[in-house]
């Protein structure tokens, strides 16, 4: 028999708002299973229900319909039950900044029931961990922004959760932050720790993440690994050209008629192909001059635009 | 799976635990707001403005000297302004700004434990202000000894009937502005209005209907008769169910509003 999912969602719904007019889905009837140790992704534009799927799950957010198991109990009735076990990292950092960054674990970890001398005890490992030592005894105001998410995600880990839930992980961090977090949460993988994220990053997806659900307008329209997902969805490669708008009146039909599938965004052509060299060649030789061309792998960003005709980050 | 089991206080014990935790930064502050603001009131009000009075109008106050008659007056306004200023601000700091309510909802705590422990917090807050309030009083000779004693749970009560729909309508408001508003249009009317400085007796008919249906009222009477010794048991009855139905609305309101916005 295979292990029990940690996390298993049937036709699950959120509505927000009195029936009738003011009514809104935000979830759509959706399904999925998190495995116990695996990065599990939400991927989706904002307002694809990413958020909500997850405040469900935090158990902070009654299920509207549909079924929500979560470590084997029932989300609409046993949420304290579950909310001992999961660690919450929310998007905008909930720490107290006028407490110093070892005082924001030690009350957290109080919430949990744990006694001062365990507390105490997870406090100094996590600290090692955010890498926060040398600021533990700083008040939280004068951290860093990628500071403060390795805080929160240090706090969330206080009650050595079973799955930790990252709600926009990175959203609002620079790039050297960024992937210092990504290094912590691989670490937490390595350690077997289930997570589950959302992003609207494909990049972060691609790297995080070794399943994952794309989500838009409250449903799940695909499902599976960042590179099944790709070769499902998507060619191999991409050309993307950027012309002036004289070249693009003139020879847009022409560049199309290369390839089977052709997007035409705002700012550039993309041609998609499993031989991005051949088809660049043969766009030169339709006399275009473009003033960018690149030919790139396909990512979770093609897979996102082929679903939903949408790009994620607009 | 491995059952872990969670042991510790009660989960509105933790909330509790949160607020005591961010009191021992400043609670010697709060205790010198406590003793200078009844000091400064009844140095005020009884060596300046009592002098005046109690050679004009004694019979309006049944012979008490003024000061003895304010007192309980404003021990029962400073109890309702120290509970505004408890649970307005930092109910919508802890949902907005600062996050915490929002931090110990995603904890095993339910919204009522985190409604419950906040609201213990601003009572002993407030308990703690009347009975330094009653303290002075004591010492300045205007209540006596046993009678003071008797004050502070009346605070505690006056604070819990209001602290309850405070925090109710605090947790739903965004904007800072909306608390000094109520402040500016509620709080301090009341606090002018309700007895505290001046028997309601005088004002004209309709006023001193609107102002005996004030909870303040029912408040500043309740800690008067004690302090004064005029109380009768069907008078104080009327003035803690008055007091206690407010709390037991208030709360029911707390709950659901809590409910709404931390679990929406």
């Amino acid at each position: 028999m295979p292990p029990q999912p940690l996390v298993t969602a049937r036709r699950l719904r959120k509505v927000y708002g009195k029936p009738g007019a003011r009514e809104f889905t935000a979830v759509d009837g959706i399904d999925f299973e998190v495995r116990r140790g695996e990065a599990f992704g939400l991927l989706g534009a904002n307002g694809a229900g990413k958020s909500s799927t997850m405040r469900m799950i935090a158990c902070v957010s009654p299920v509207s319909g549909g079924d929500l198991t979560i470590l084997g109990r029932d989300a609409a009735t046993d949420g304290p039950a579950i909310r001992a076990r999961l660690g919450v990292v929310p998007q905008d950092d909930t720490v107290d900044t006028e407490l110093t960054v070892r005082e924001n674990l030690l009350i957290y970890g109080r919430y949990f029931g744990l006694s001062k001398v365990e507390v105490r005890r997870r406090a100094a490992e996590l600290l090692e961990f955010a890498r926060l030592t040398e600021k533990a005894d700083e008040s939280v105001g004068a951290l860093s922004g990628g500071m403060r998410r390795r805080l929160t995600i240090a706090r969330a880990l206080v009650n050595s959760p079973d799955i930790v839930l990252l709600d926009e992980p990175t959203t609002g961090l620079d790039p050297q932050a960024r992937h210092l977090l990504w290094e912590r949460l691989f670490q937490l993988k390595r350690e077997g720790v289930t997570l589950l994220l959302t992003t609207h990053y494909m990049d972060e997806a691609e790297q995080l993440c070794d399943r994952l659900v794309v989500m838009d307008s409250g449903r799940i329209v695909a499902e599976g690994a960042p590179a099944e997902l790709i070769s499902r969805y998507t060619t191999r490669e991409v050309v993307e050209l950027r012309l002036t708008d004289g070249d693009r009146a003139t020879y847009g039909d022409e560049l199309r008629s290369l390839v089977a599938r052709f997007e035409d965004l705002a700012d550039r052509l993309l041609l998609y192909t499993d031989d991005g060299e051949d088809v660049l060649s043969r766009a030169h030789a339709t006399g275009a001059r473009p003033i960018t061309a690149l030919v790139r792998r396909s990512t979770l960003e093609d897979v996102f635009l082929t679903l939903t005709g949408r790009s994620l980050v607009d | 799976m491995p059952e872990r089991t969670v042991t510790g206080a009660a989960p509105a014990l933790r909330e509790l635990g949160y607020w005591l935790h961010r009191y021992r930064r400043i609670w010697r502050g709060t205790v010198v707001i406590s003793v200078a603001n009844p000091l400064l009131f009844l140095t005020a009000l009884g060596a300046g403005l009592g002098k005046l009075i109690n050679t004009r109008t004694a019979a309006a106050l049944h012979g008490t000297p003024y000061l003895h008659f304010v007192l309980p007056g404003l021990l029962a306004a400073a109890a309702m302004q120290t509970t505004y200023v408890e649970a307005a601000g930092p109910v919508l700091q802890s949902v907005r700004t600062r996050g915490n309510y929002r931090a110990a909802a995603t904890t095993p705590l339910d919204p009522t434990d985190i409604l419950y422990g906040h609201l213990l917090f601003i009572l002993l807050r407030v308990t703690m202000t009347g009975a330094m309030f009653a303290l002075v009083g004591a010492a300045f000779g205007t209540v006596g000894a046993t009678r003071a004693l008797l004050l502070a749970p009346c605070t505690t009560l006056i604070g819990l009937a209001f602290a309850t729909p405070v925090a109710a309508w605090a947790v739903t408001v965004s904007r800072p502005a909306s608390l000094t508003m109520m402040m500016r249009f509620a709080i301090l009317p009341l606090y002018m209005f309700s007895g505290t400085f001046f028997p309601t007796t005088g004002l004209p008919g309709p006023l001193r209907d609107l102002a005996e249906a004030t909870p303040l009222w029912h408040g500043v009477e309740l800690c008067r008769s004690l302090a004064l010794g005029t109380a009768t048991a069907a008078a104080t009855a009327v003035h803690v169910g008055y007091l206690a139905a407010m709390a037991a609305v208030g709360l029911w309101a707390a709950r659901r509003s809590y409910r709404r916005v931390l679990h929406a």
